[in-house]
C-alpha cells in the first residue's frame, strides 16, 4: 500500500495521524479514499468541482504531480505521497 | 550567483580591516569559501522582510556572517508574546519598534556592517522602491498577501527571493527567482502555489501557534541559502522545495519547476505591475458587515445592568489563562451549540483578537438567522487594554 504523509495543519482532520497507508491505483484514488475516511479533509484538499486545490501541492516521491500526470499519476506499493499546503507563518 | 558587474562597486575592490579579518577568520579559512566569498558577503545588500520568528535568527546569522548592508522591514512593536521565539529581542525592548530593537542588537553584534531600517508595512506602493536597492530578499512574513507581494516584486525586479515559512511544527524553505550558473531562471512562489488559500481556511501562527525553536531552525536555513546565493558556494534550493516536520524529524526535498501559466513571468504574463494583494488573497472579500461593540461599550452595558449574554469562542486552555465570564463555546462547536445562544437579548461574542468571533457571528447569522449578535472589537485583548488590565494577556 502507498504511504501518504499528512502535513501538520491537516492532521487535526485525520485524528492526528501523520502517515496513512492507502490502497489505490492513482493519486485521484488516494484522495478519494482519504476524503472518504476523513470527510473533514475534503474542503481542504478539493475545490467545489472536486479538483485538488491550487494551494495544496501533492508530490509523488519528490515530483510535483503537476509535472507528472496530475491526478492520474499512477501509484505503486512503495510510493510515498506528500500533501504540502501553503503556509504563511514567519513573523507573528 | 549574483551579477556584480552592474554594481557600483565590484566585490574585488572590497577591503577588510585587521579587526574584520580576525572576526571572519573561521569563514576565510574554509577552503571552498575563503576570502572571495567573504568579500562577496561584505559587498552584498540583503533585505530581510519581517524581523519576527524567522527574521530573528536569519538577521543574527547574516549580520554575524558579515553581510555588508542589511535592510529590515517591519512595522510591528516587540510584544512579550514574541520572546518565546524572537531571539533578537529582550524584555527591555517590549513596546519598542522591532526594527529599532533589531538594529541596536545587530550593531552590537557586528559594528562593521550597515543596517537600514524601514519601520513600515511593505505595500504595493513602496515595495519596488525598497526592494530595488537590494541584491537578495529574505521573506519571513506571516501572511499570504505579503508573500505574493514580495514574490511579484522580486520577479518584476529580477531579485532572488529566499523564502521560508513556518506553521506549528512544520517549516518550508526554497530559493525563488534565482538565476543559476547556466543562466537559467528558477521557479518562484506562484509556480509552487498559484493561488492562496481562502481566508480562514489556513490559520496563522497567531491563531494556530508555532513551536518556538522551529523558526530558529528554519530561519537559520534561510540565512544559509542567502549566503549561498550571495557567494555562489554550493547548490542553492532553487528548483527545490524543502520541508521539515519537527515532530517526526522528517525532512523532505521536492523538485519544483516553472509553470508556463505563471501570471507574472510565464508564457503570457498578465501581471506587469504590483496589484492589490489583499484583494487577490480575498482578505478584502466583500463580506457582510457584522455588528460590533467596543470593550468600553460592553463595560457600560454591564455597569447599567443590561441583560446580555457573553459567548467566548476561544479554546478551553485560553479561557483558563484569562476570561471575562462568558460562556465557553469554541469556534468549531458554535453551530452544534446554536441552541444555547439567546435570541431575545444582546449577545456579545468574543475571542482573543476578534477574528474567530467575527467568523462565529457570520456562521450563526448565515446558518441560523441570528440578528442579535455583536462582535467584541479587539477581543479579550482589547477588553484587557480598556477595561480590566489586571487580567493576564497572552
Amino acid at each position: 500500500m502507498a504511504t501518504i504523509i499528512i502535513p501538520t495543519p491537516l492532521r487535526k482532520f485525520t485524528n492526528n495521524t501523520a502517515r496513512l497507508n492507502i490502497q489505490a491505483g492513482n493519486v485521484k484514488g488516494v484522495v478519494e479514499e482519504l476524503t472518504l475516511n476523513f470527510p473533514d479533509l475534503k474542503k481542504h484538499l478539493l475545490d467545489d468541482q472536486g479538483n485538488i486545490r491550487s494551494f495544496v501541492n501533492v508530490f509523488v516521491g519528490d515530483e510535483d504531480i503537476r509535472n507528472l500526470q496530475q491526478e492520474n499519476t499512477p501509484i505503486k506499493e512503495e510510493t510515498v505521497i506528500s500533501i504540502v499546503p501553503a503556509i504563511a507563518g514567519g513573523l507573528a | 550567483m549574483l551579477n556584480y558587474k552592474n554594481r557600483n562597486m565590484s566585490y574585488e575592490d572590497i577591503h577588510f580591516s585587521k579587526e574584520e579579518l580576525s572576526r571572519y577568520d573561521r569563514h576565510i579559512i574554509i577552503p571552498d569559501f575563503g576570502f572571495e566569498a567573504q568579500k562577496k558577503l561584505k559587498a552584498s545588500k540583503v533585505l530581510v522582510i519581517g524581523s519576527g520568528g524567522l527574521g530573528s535568527p536569519a538577521l543574527l546569522y547574516l549580520a554575524a556572517a558579515g553581510v555588508g548592508t542589511i535592510g529590515i522591514v517591519d512595522f510591528d512593536v516587540v510584544d512579550d508574546s514574541n520572546l518565546q521565539r524572537q531571539v533578537l529581542f529582550g524584555v527591555d525592548e517590549i513596546g519598542k519598534p522591532k526594527v529599532e530593537a533589531a538594529k541596536k542588537r545587530l550593531e552590537s553584534l557586528n559594528p562593521y556592517i550597515d543596517i537600514k531600517i524601514y519601520n513600515q508595512q511593505l505595500t504595493s506602493q513602496n515595495a519596488l522602491e525598497i526592494i530595488r536597492e537590494y541584491d537578495v530578499v529574505a521573506d519571513g512574513t506571516d501572511n499570504f498577501p505579503t508573500r505574493y507581494l514580495v514574490n511579484d516584486a522580486c520577479v518584476l525586479l529580477g531579485k532572488p527571493n529566499v523564502y521560508a515559512s513556518i506553521f506549528q511544527f512544520e517549516g518550508q524553505v526554497s530559493v525563488f527567482n534565482y538565476i543559476n550558473r547556466e543562466g537559467e531562471l528558477g521557479p518562484n512562489y506562484r509556480d509552487l502555489y498559484p493561488t492562496p488559500p481562502p481566508p480562514g481556511l489556513v490559520p496563522s501562527c497567531a491563531e494556530g501557534g508555532v513551536l518556538g525553536v522551529l523558526p530558529g531552525i528554519i530561519g537559520s536555513l534561510q540565512a544559509l541559502e542567502v549566503i549561498k546565493v550571495i557567494t555562489g558556494v554550493g547548490e542553492t534550493l532553487s528548483g527545490r522545495f524543502f520541508i521539515f516536520d519537527a515532530l517526526n524529524f522528517e525532512p523532505r526535498t521536492f523538485k519544483i519547476k516553472r509553470n508556463p501559466a505563471n501570471p507574472v513571468n510565464g508564457e503570457n504574463p498578465t501581471i506587469k505591475q504590483l496589484i492589490d494583494y489583499e484583494l487577490f488573497c480575498g482578505v478584502k472579500a466583500v463580506e457582510k458587515p457584522i455588528k460590533e461593540i467596543t470593550a468600553k461599550e460592553l463595560y457600560d452595558l454591564q455597569v447599567r445592568g443590561e441583560d446580555i449574554q457573553v459567548i467566548d469562542v476561544r479554546e478551553p486552555h485560553e479561557y483558563e489563562i484569562a476570561n471575562i465570564g462568558g460562556e465557553l463555546i469554541p469556534l468549531a462547536t458554535v453551530s452544534a451549540n446554536a441552541d444555547k445562544i439567546d435570541r431575545s437579548k444582546k449577545v456579545i461574542v468574543h475571542c482573543k483578537m476578534g477574528g474567530r468571533s467575527a467568523k462565529a457571528v457570520r456562521e450563526l447569522e448565515e446558518k441560523f438567522g441570528f440578528t442579535n449578535l455583536y462582535n467584541l472589537k479587539g477581543g479579550i485583548l482589547g477588553w484587557i487594554d480598556e477595561v480590566q488590565p489586571e487580567l493576564t494577556k497572552y
